[in-house]
């Protein structure tokens, strides 16, 4: 169940960020840190609070085979958590991601 | 509650030739620091690297191990780091 809709919402959205809370309320310091890393990278994204929904914050750990939350997909593809997406923004890996090259 | 040496101890025998730093920043048994190096990581990209890691932990990751900040390296990454 979850993870058909995780799969919907990651086909429909170029970029899109599961996270806890949303863009304007993080509610963990990772989520925090990987809203940061989106828009410091310039990025339109749209976000879903896995809070407010368990079977998609099952789903999307399913989904991916990522046991914690954030996620970001980029024009459907896994990209990672925030671990990663602070590893690729230094490398500027992350923008070249973002704008598709 | 969990303890960085139990994390060390599973990724080190669950993933061949790994050797893991851990470390209980927060010193609260739920947010860790982890560097693992291993020949395994060669040639794959970042994301299939924490995945290996993740498989190892199993369920404990987003469990009993709140969060794992994680950093992996292969053997000759992390000699490049000057960290051998």
């Amino acid at each position: 169940m979850g993870k058909d809709r995780v799969e919907q919402i990651v086909k429909s959205n170029d970029v899109v960020l599961f996270m806890k809370g949303n863009k304007f309320f993080p509610q963990c310091g990772f989520s925090a840190r990987a809203v940061g890393i989106l828009q410091q990278s310039g990025a339109k994204f749209e976000t879903v609070d896995v809070l407010a929904d368990p079977d998609i914050r099952q789903g999307v750990k399913d989904y991916s085979a990522w046991p914690t939350i954030p996620q970001l997909y980029i024009r459907g593809e896994f990209v990672g958590g925030s671990d990663i997406m602070m590893e690729l923004f230094e490398s500027g890996e992350l923008k070249k991601k973002l704008s598709g090259e | 509650m969990f303890q960085a040496s139990e994390i060390k101890r599973i990724i080190e025998t669950e993933i061949p030739g790994a050797t893991a730093v851990v470390l209980d920043e927060a010193n609260d048994g739920e947010h860790f620091v982890a560097e693992v190096v291993s020949p395994t990581f060669a040639g794959k990209g970042l994301v299939q690297q924490h995945q290996q890691v993740y498989k190892a932990l199993g369920s404990l990751v987003g469990n009993a191990i709140h969060a794992l900040a994680l950093k992996t390296y292969t053997p000759e990454q992390w000699a490049k780091a000057g960290r051998s």
